[in-house]
C-alpha cells in the first residue's frame, strides 16, 4: 500500500485529523485511567476479610433500662445463642470486619515509643471467636477460657496475649519469629506476648483511600469481654440456615429480656452496604468508558463518511482506473490507521501524564503500562471497526461516477 | 437578524438529520455526565451557613506533640480537641460566642407506652449553640447560661423528634425520658438542615443525627459515652473521671468571631494558651495552634470524597471528547454547505455575517444538546442516588442554578467548539464554489 498519496490527501484534511487523532487521545488517556480505578476497587472490594462470611450474621443490642449485672445479661445471651439449633457457634465483641468503623491501636515493640512500629484493628473476644469466625490459625494457640477478662472501654487488665493476623506479624517482626515475642498494644507500659497467628483477618474499615486504608490486613485480638450497655454477638449457622437461625436468635434474645433495643444484620448485607460506594463508582465508570468509546467511534463514522464523500469523484475515477473495491477500503482502513497511531502515542504520553497527576492529587494507584498498551489495542481496533462502513460505502461507489463528472 | 439566523440554523439542522442527531447526542451525553458529577460535587460543597461562615471558627491545638499525628491531614493537627482544652477555652471566653460539644446515643423511651424504645443521637453543646448557628425555633427556646452552669436536665428537640414525639404539638414543659432520666423540654427547633452538617462531620455529615440537644454539663455529669471518633495517645485514662483527664481528643469546639480583629486576638490568645501549658510543663514542645472558619474547615477535612472528584474529572474529559467530536461533524456538516455559502457571498454577503449565521447555527446545537443533557443529568441523578450510598447522593437535586449551568456550558462549548468551523466557512472562496457547480 502506498502511504504517500494517504498523506497528502490527509494533508488537505489536516484538521479533522488532527481532530480524530485528538479524539483518540484523549479518550485512552482517560480510558486506561478509568479502568485502572475500576480494577484496584474492584480488587479492593472483592479481596476476601477472612472469615466465613456466608453463615455469619452480627447481632448488636441495648439494654434500655441498664440495670443490674451487664456482664450477666451478656454471658447469658451469648449462652442461649450458643444453645439454639442451627448455631455453630457464637461470641461478643467490640467490632467486626467491613463494620465501615472501630478501634485501631498502634502497636509497639519498646515502652513510651515515640513512633508506632505499626497501627492495627484491635478486636476483642473469647475462645470461641476463631471457631466462629472460622479464622484459620497458622501458629501457636487459640485463647483458654480461662485468660478471658471482662473489661469496660477505659478499664481493663493487662491482656495474657494477643493473637495477631499474619499481616500484622509480617509487618512487626519481618524475620517471621512472631510468636512469642511482646507487644504493646493499648499501653504504654505493659506488654503482652503474641500467642497465636490467624491466616487472614481484615480490619473494620473499609474505605480504599487514606490513612486507615494503609494497615486494613493488620488485626490484633484480645482475650477479652467487652461489658457495657450495648453488645455485639457474632453468631455462625450451619450453612444454608443463616436467615432461619437469625430470626430464631432475635426472638430467642428478646425472650430472654424485652427491654432491649436489637439490631441484627448478616456479613453478606454488611459486605453490600459497606462497599456500595466503590461499586457505585465501578459501574459510573464503566458507563463513562463505554459512552467514550460510543462517543470516538461515531466521530470516527461522521468524519470519515464526509470524507468519503467529499471524494466521491476522485474515488469514482481510482476504481474506473482499476482500483478494486478491496484497495479502497483498504485505503481508509490504512488512513486511519495511520490516524489511530497518532493518537495512540499521544494518548499513551497523555494517559501517563494524568495518571502521575491524579496520583498526586485524588491518591490513585499507579497505572500499569500494560494498561497503557492495552488501550492503545482497543484504540486501534475501534478506529478500524468505525472506519468499516464508510469505507464499506465508499466501495460501492460505481466507476461510471467518473463519466458523470458530478 | 439574530431571529432569521436562528430560523435558518433550525431549518439547516433539518437538513442533515443523522449528522444532526450525532452532534446533539454527543453534547447532551458530554453535558449530562458532566452535570450528574457537578451537580454532586455543588450539593456536597456547598456553604453550610452562607450568612455566617466567616465568622465562625474552629480551633486545633496541638496537644500531643509533632511526632504523634499520622494519618491526618499534612500539617499534623488533629481535628478534635481534649476535654482540658475545651474547658480552657470555655472558661476563657474569649470569643463572643463559643461551645464544645460532642454527640452521644441514648435510649429514648417515647411518652407513648406502645411505641418501642430506640436510639437516638443526642447532641451535647452549650447554650450558645443555638445564637451561633441561627437556628431557628418553632417553639420555646434554648436553655440559659445558667442552665449550663446547674446541669440542668433540659432538652431542645429537632422538629422531626417533636413531631414522632408529640404529634407536631407545642410540648415545652414536656417531659422526655434519656436513658431512663426525665428531660424537661425547653424548646423545639424548625425546619433547620446543614449539608454538610460541619460542626461535627464525624457522624453521617450528609445524613440526619443530631435529634435532641441537651446542654453538654450535664452530658458529662451524666457520664454519656463519645459515639463520634475517639482518638487517644499515651495516657488512655482508667473510667470516665480518666477520660476527662486524659489527652485523649473526641470533642468539637467553635467560636463566634465577628471581626477580623477578634480573629487576631483569638490566634494570639491560643498560641499564648499553648505557650502557657508549655511552661507548665504539660506540652514539651511551642505551640502549634490553628484557627479555621467554616469553609476553610470544610476543605481542610476533604469533605468532598474522593469518589465524586474523580468522577468529575473523568466526565469532564468525556465532555471534552464529546465536543471534540461535535467538532468534527460540525467542520463535516458546515463544509459540506460551502456551495450554498460560496452562493450567499457572491450575492453579496460579509464574512462576518456568514460568521454569524453559522455561529448561530452551532448555538442552536449546543442549546438542543444542553436541554438533552438536563434530562439526562436527571437521570444520571437517579442512578448515582441507586449506586452509591444514599446520604452520599440523596442531597443532589437539580435546581435553577443547575439547569442555567447545563444550558450554558453546552452553549458556550458548543459554541467554542464551532468557532474553528465556522471561521473556516466564513472562508469559502465564492468563486470557486461557483465554478465547481
Amino acid at each position: 500500500m502506498e502511504l504517500r498519496p494517504i498523506l497528502s490527501a490527509m494533508s488537505r484534511n489536516k484538521f479533522g485529523a488532527l481532530l480524530i487523532a485528538a479524539q483518540m487521545a484523549v479518550t485512552l488517556a482517560f480510558l486506561v485511567n478509568a479502568l485502572t480505578l475500576v480494577q484496584q476497587r474492584m480488587a479492593w472490594s472483592g479481596r476476601p476479610s477472612g472469615i466465613e462470611e456466608a453463615n455469619i450474621f452480627m447481632m448488636q443490642t441495648e439494654t434500655v433500662d441498664q440495670a443490674g449485672d451487664l456482664a450477666a445479661r451478656q454471658a447469658r445471651d451469648v449462652a442461649a445463642l450458643r444453645g439454639l439449633t442451627g448455631v455453630v457457634d457464637a461470641y461478643a465483641t467490640n467490632m467486626f470486619p467491613l463494620e465501615g468503623g472501630g478501634q485501631i491501636e498502634s502497636v509497639n515493640l519498646t515502652a513510651d515509643q515515640k513512633t508506632p512500629t505499626a497501627y492495627a484493628a484491635h478486636y476483642m473476644g473469647d475462645e470461641h471467636m476463631l471457631h466462629t469466625l472460622g479464622l484459620k490459625l497458622v501458629a501457636g494457640r487459640n485463647f483458654t477460657a480461662q485468660e478471658i477478662a471482662n473489661r469496660s472501654e477505659t478499664d481493663f487488665p493487662p491482656p495474657s496475649g494477643f493473637i495477631v493476623s499474619k499481616a500484622l506479624a509480617a509487618r512487626v517482626f519481618p524475620q517471621g519469629d512472631a510468636l512469642g515475642k511482646m507487644i504493646f498494644v493499648e499501653s504504654d507500659n505493659k506488654s503482652s506476648p503474641i500467642i497465636g497467628i490467624v491466616d487472614r483477618l481484615q480490619g473494620p474499615m473499609t474505605a480504599a483511600t487514606g490513612f486507615v486504608s494503609t494497615f486494613e490486613e493488620n488485626s490484633v485480638i484480645s482475650p477479652y469481654h467487652l461489658i457495657g450497655a450495648s453488645s455485639t454477638y457474632m453468631v455462625r449457622a450451619q450453612p444454608g440456615q443463616r436467615d432461619a437461625v437469625l430470626k430464631a436468635a432475635e426472638s430467642r434474645l428478646y425472650a430472654l429480656d424485652e427491654n432491649r433495643i436489637l439490631h441484627s444484620k448478616s456479613m453478606q448485607q454488611i459486605r453490600a452496604d459497606a462497599y456500595r460506594g466503590d461499586h457505585g463508582l465501578i459501574v459510573l465508570l464503566t458507563c463513562i468508558c463505554v459512552a467514550l468509546l460510543v462517543v470516538t467511534a461515531f466521530g470516527i463514522v461522521g468524519l470519515t463518511s464526509y470524507w468519503v464523500a467529499q471524494r466521491r469523484q476522485q474515488i469514482g475515477i481510482r476504481r474506473a482506473l482499476g482500483a478494486t473495491r478491496r484497495a479502497i477500503v483498504r485505503y481508509f482502513q490504512t488512513e486511519n490507521l495511520m490516524i489511530a497511531a497518532a493518537g495512540a502515542a499521544t494518548g499513551i504520553a497523555f494517559a501517563i501524564a494524568l495518571n502521575l497527576w491524579m496520583v498526586r492529587s485524588f491518591e490513585m494507584v499507579r497505572m500499569d503500562n500494560s494498561y497503557a498498551i492495552a488501550g492503545a489495542v482497543i484504540i486501534l481496533l475501534l478506529g478500524q471497526f468505525a472506519v468499516l462502513w464508510p469505507a464499506l460505502r465508499a466501495a460501492s461507489i460505481p466507476p461510471a461516477l467518473a463519466t458523470r463528472g458530478g | 437578524m439574530f431571529r432569521y439566523y436562528f430560523n435558518l440554523g433550525l431549518r439547516s439542522l433539518r437538513r442533515n438529520v443523522i449528522l444532526t442527531a450525532l452532534m446533539i447526542a454527543a453534547i447532551g451525553v458530554g453535558i449530562g455526565a458532566c452535570m450528574t458529577a457537578l451537580t454532586v460535587f455543588r450539593a456536597m460543597s456547598g456553604d453550610p451557613i452562607p450568612q455566617k461562615s466567616g465568622r465562625l471558627f474552629a480551633p486545633q491545638i496541638d496537644n500531643w506533640g509533632p511526632d504523634k499525628h499520622t494519618g491526618g491531614p499534612v500539617d499534623h493537627l488533629e481535628t478534635q480537641l481534649s476535654y482540658i482544652d475545651v474547658m480552657a477555652l470555655m472558661k476563657a471566653h474569649e470569643g463572643k460566642r463559643q461551645t464544645g460539644m460532642y454527640a452521644t446515643l441514648q435510649t429514648l423511651r417515647p411518652p407513648d407506652p406502645k411505641q418501642k424504645p430506640t436510639k437516638v443521637f443526642v447532641r451535647a453543646a452549650y447554650a450558645d449553640f443555638f445564637s451561633m448557628f441561627d437556628v431557628p425555633f418553632r417553639y420555646g427556646r434554648a436553655w440559659s447560661g445558667s442552665e449550663d452552669e446547674n446541669r440542668a436536665a433540659v432538652v431542645v428537640l429537632s422538629r422531626e423528634m417533636n413531631d414522632r414525639l408529640f404529634g407536631g404539638a407545642n410540648s415545652v414543659g414536656k417531659t422526655v425520658r434519656l436513658d431512663n432520666e426525665p428531660y424537661t423540654v425547653s424548646g423545639v427547633l424548625d425546619e433547620w438542615k446543614l449539608l454538610p452538617r460541619f460542626y461535627d462531620l464525624h457522624i453521617r455529615p450528609f445524613g440526619d443525627a443530631d435529634t435532641i440537644f441537651m446542654p453538654f454539663t450535664r452530658a458529662i455529669d451524666k457520664q454519656m459515652a463519645n459515639v463520634g471518633s475517639t482518638s487517644c495517645q499515651g495516657d488512655v485514662g482508667v473510667g470516665w473521671e480518666g477520660r476527662l483527664r486524659s489527652d485523649c481528643v473526641w470533642l468539637q469546639f467553635w467560636v463566634e468571631l465577628p471581626a477580623a480583629a477578634d480573629v487576631q486576638r483569638y490566634r494570639s490568645f491560643l498560641d499564648n494558651y499553648a505557650a502557657e501549658q508549655q511552661r507548665l510543663g504539660r506540652f514539651h514542645w511551642p505551640p502549634h495552634t490553628q484557627l479555621r472558619d467554616v469553609n476553610e474547615w470544610l476543605k481542610y477535612q476533604h469533605i468532598v470524597p474522593s469518589e465524586v472528584r474523580i468522577l468529575i474529572l473523568v466526565s469532564f474529559g468525556f465532555l471534552l471528547v464529546c465536543l471534540m467530536n461535535a467538532m468534527g461533524l460540525m467542520l463535516a456538516k458546515l463544509m459540506g454547505r460551502a456551495a450554498d455559502i460560496g452562493v450567499r457571498r457572491a450575492l453579496g454577503a460579509s464574512r462576518a455575517a456568514i460568521f454569524a449565521q453559522c455561529l448561530i447555527e452551532t448555538g442552536v446545537v449546543g442549546l438542543a444538546g444542553g436541554l438533552l443533557g438536563l434530562g439526562l443529568t436527571a437521570l444520571g441523578l437517579l442512578a448515582a442516588r441507586s449506586l452509591l450510598t444514599k446520604e452520599f447522593v440523596s442531597l443532589a437535586h437539580l435546581d435553577g442554578a443547575d439547569m442555567a449551568i447545563a444550558v450554558l456550558l453546552a452553549v458556550g462549548a458548543t459554541v467554542l467548539a464551532g468557532l474553528y468551523p465556522t471561521w473556516r466557512a466564513a472562508h469559502v472562496q465564492p468563486a470557486w464554489q461557483l465554478k465547481a457547480q
